[in-house]
């Protein structure tokens, strides 16, 4: 998909004055933050459960190697095939080989972030093969040529009069009177419509939300039901999934699930949880007769070792960008990318290049929500601090920024010219404040004073006030 | 015969912030006050400039190092230092330790300097056992929650605390006051126009609260909220927390009214 990050603040701009979407965005503090809340405090042993999950994921990284080659063996074990894709394009051309081997004209869909991290779906219809969304927030953001702005709630930034207008302009051939005015109506249309996607598709590809090394089992959670009518219908099950999903056992992932819809959507469970290991066996009374694991890298294993690597414990919850305030000023299209939110502004860089992204570790007021949110404690705005640290140390902030942090530093590692600095800095303001106490404009504050008054200091400071005031 | 100090005072070494130095001298004197009261001998380093957070969080560690080596030769020799500021008092003592990991000469010297650090409030609250104040002022006031301290240092009850003591003082709860004024630092003069639509959310909660006048802990987050206030012409009148725990609001209001 085409990356924008670089152009994250016309983005942002454009995102601001959206009316429709501020209107969408409203959504996301009642659906999710209410929710979340009372979730979390109906679980006393929440935070120690946050711990425990912090620790299974920092132990399976510390021995990553070890857990994706049992995992494949128990894959290899139930019959089924593991493919480990370095790169997007790899992972592109191993999934399309597989499609058409089978021979497949339509693919249906689950939700998966990483297939639109490597952009799947484009490949597909670029070589004939017509791709099915079957999550409903997929499905409508496929309608209209969109990208998820959510890591879990993909049409987040869509009220519900955009939906019923795209759903009666494509779904033309039903009655056009009939009723959409409902969230359920709507839903029930997609499922009338998706129906017959699932009979017809020759391959089901899903992502995947862990992996157990112990079992070889794929899993996902999911709300609507689509993802298991994709991985079964179809001839082929493809799953595609990242290689820091993994998790050692059952257990871990007993323990990691009492975390995950709780943070996410404020549910105990998700509607659906489901387990797959391996292609129908005899006996079985379904199931797909292949399946594929596509183990994709794609940068992670480098961030291994690094400054970065606890981004990798990540569940994609997406707890930190709901309670962020930018998020929720701007919604996810403005980043730019796939990865939205605090968690992409520290994952984002690490995939596609801080050079390309260098605005959204910049973009957060280090408020801390995010962190004190996230199920499996990653130290998020730590992250994007190292971020600034790396942009820093390439010199890719703007010059003006750079120099004028410089000349600040100069003086501020000087006390006594930093005292004379400030006196007369407030002298000046405070003259130019006037009896108002504030100034409505200020050279080199536009973008302060575009939106808000300065408030103007008195005509001293305090240490010389207070140089004055102790002085014998 | 009257014995003045049964105990030897601690010594505190006020470390102002930059901004409380610049922009509102007021804040400093009441943070004196506050502390005097609350039986400390309070000391003002005339070494001190700013804690480095602008470097710091810019990705300039080498600077926000050595202001940090500043800071510390300034204040290590008090039995604490206190800083009206959770967001700065966040810096010293959280993140400088971090600054000089790995330095046998700086790295103990850093850590020992960061767990005499505290927030004014929290100071007062928790460390001299302050329950009241004696100030009095009729008004109705809400209290916003600094991301900073509220978060990194789990200031939240202490300024509520205190604040209800204040004869004759309301103080209603702001509908999402642990949620960022969009101040950021650094974040609101890079980022304006989304600080700005974060601002905004913040000033109409305010407007909501009924308060005629809103309180916090930190000064940028302040001078942002205020700032926005009075380009929207409102009527409530912005102080720190600190100003009204000492009973000195006779200085107009931050930002004018």
């Amino acid at each position: 998909m085409l990356i924008t990050s670089p152009s994250f603040k016309d983005n942002a701009r454009r995102a601001l004055g959206d009316d429709k979407l501020q209107q969408a965005l409203g959504n996301v503090q009642t659906g999710f933050i209410e929710k979340r809340r009372k979730a979390v405090d109906g679980l006393p042993e929440f935070e120690a459960l946050r711990d425990s999950a912090r620790d299974i994921k920092n132990h399976t990284l510390a021995h990553l190697d070890l857990y994706l080659e049992a995992y494949e063996a128990k894959v290899k074990a139930a019959g089924g095939h593991v493919h480990w894709a370095a790169t997007a394009e790899d992972a592109r051309k191993i999934v399309l080989d597989i499609c058409r081997a089978a021979g497949a004209r339509t693919v249906t869909k689950g939700k998966s972030m990483v297939s639109e991290e490597i952009g799947l779906n484009e490949h597909l219809e670029a070589n004939g093969i017509r791709p099915v969304e079957t999550d409903l927030g997929e499905y409508i953001i496929q309608l209209r040529g969109e990208h998820p702005s959510h890591i879990i709630a993909p049409a987040v930034h869509l009220t519900r009069d955009q939906v019923e207008a795209d759903f009666r302009r494509v779904h033309d051939h039903l009655a056009p009177g009939r009723e959409l005015s409902e969230p359920q109506s709507i839903l029930g249309e997609a499922r009338r419509v998706l129906r017959p996607a699932y009979f017809e598709a020759d391959v089901g590809i899903t992502g995947a939300n862990f992996l157990i090394a112990e079992t070889g089992t794929s899993v996902i959670v999911t709300n609507e039901g689509n993802g298991d009518l994709t991985q079964t219908l179809g001839k082929v099950h493809v799953v595609v999934a990242s290689i820091e999903k993994v998790v050692p056992t059952l257990e871990d992932l007993s323990q990691i699930l009492r975390l995950l819809a709780r943070s996410a959507t404020g549910q105990e469970m998700s509607v659906y949880t489901t387990l797959s290991t391996g292609p129908r066996r005899p006996g079985d009374p379904d199931g797909p007769g292949e399946y594929h694991v596509v183990l994709l890298d794609n940068g992670r294993s480098a961030m291994l070792g690094t400054e970065y690597q606890d981004m990798l414990r990540c569940i994609r919850c997406a707890a930190c960008m709901n309670h962020c305030p930018v998020y929720q000023a701007i919604g996810g299209h403005a980043y730019g990318w796939v990865y939205p939110g605090p968690m992409g502004a520290v994952l984002t860089p690490s995939l596609i290049g801080v050079d390309k992204a260098g605005h959204l570790p910049n973009a957060s007021t280090f408020c801390g929500r995010c962190e004190a949110v996230c199920p499996v404690r990653i130290p998020l705005p730590k992250m994007m601090r190292h971020w600034r640290e790396r942009e820093f140390e390439r010199g890719l902030n703007p010059p003006v920024q750079r120099y004028g942090l410089k000349a600040w530093a100069f003086v501020a590692r000087r006390p006594r010219l930093y005292r004379r600095a400030a006196a007369i800095a407030a002298w000046g303001l405070a003259t130019l404040g006037g009896t108002k106490r504030r100034l409505a404009s200020l050279p080199l504050a536009g973008g302060w004073t575009r939106h808000r008054d300065l408030p103007a200091p008195e005509k001293s400071t305090f240490l010389q006030q207070w140089q004055a005031r102790t002085r014998p | 015969m009257h014995v003045e100090h049964a105990t030897p005072r601690p010594r505190v070494g006020l470390f102002v912030t930059c901004l409380v130095d610049l922009f509102r001298p007021g804040v400093g004197f009441a943070s004196v006050k506050l502390l005097e009261d609350a039986g400390c001998a309070v000391e003002v380093p005339m070494t001190q400039t700013c804690c480095g957070q602008p470097a710091y969080n810019s990705g300039d560690r080498a600077d926000a190092r050595v202001l940090a080596e500043q800071v510390i030769a300034a204040f290590e020799g008090f039995d604490h230092v206190v800083a009206p500021s959770g967001s700065c008092a966040g810096m010293l003592k959280k993140h400088y330790p971090g600054l000089f990991r790995g330095d046998p000469e700086w790295e103990g010297r850093a850590e020992r300097f960061a767990a005499k650090v505290h927030e004014l409030v929290s100071f007062l609250a928790d460390i001299r056992g302050m329950d009241a104040v004696a100030a009095r002022q009729a008004a109705t006031v809400t209290y916003h929650d600094s991301c900073s301290g509220l978060r990194e240092l789990g200031i939240r009850d202490q300024p509520r605390r205190l604040l209800r003591s204040v004869e004759g003082l309301e103080l209603v709860e702001l509908a999402d006051a642990d949620v960022c004024c969009g101040f950021g630092g650094t974040f609101c003069a890079k980022y304006p126009d989304i600080s700005n639509a974060i601002v905004e959310k913040k000033t109409a909660r305010i407007e909501e609260s009924g308060a005629g006048t809103l309180l916090a802990g930190d000064l940028g987050c302040l001078m942002n909220i205020a700032g926005k206030l009075r380009r929207q012409g409102s009527a409530v009148e912005v102080r720190h927390v600190a100003e009204v725990l000492a009973g000195m609001t006779d200085t107009p209001p931050i930002g004018g009214r």
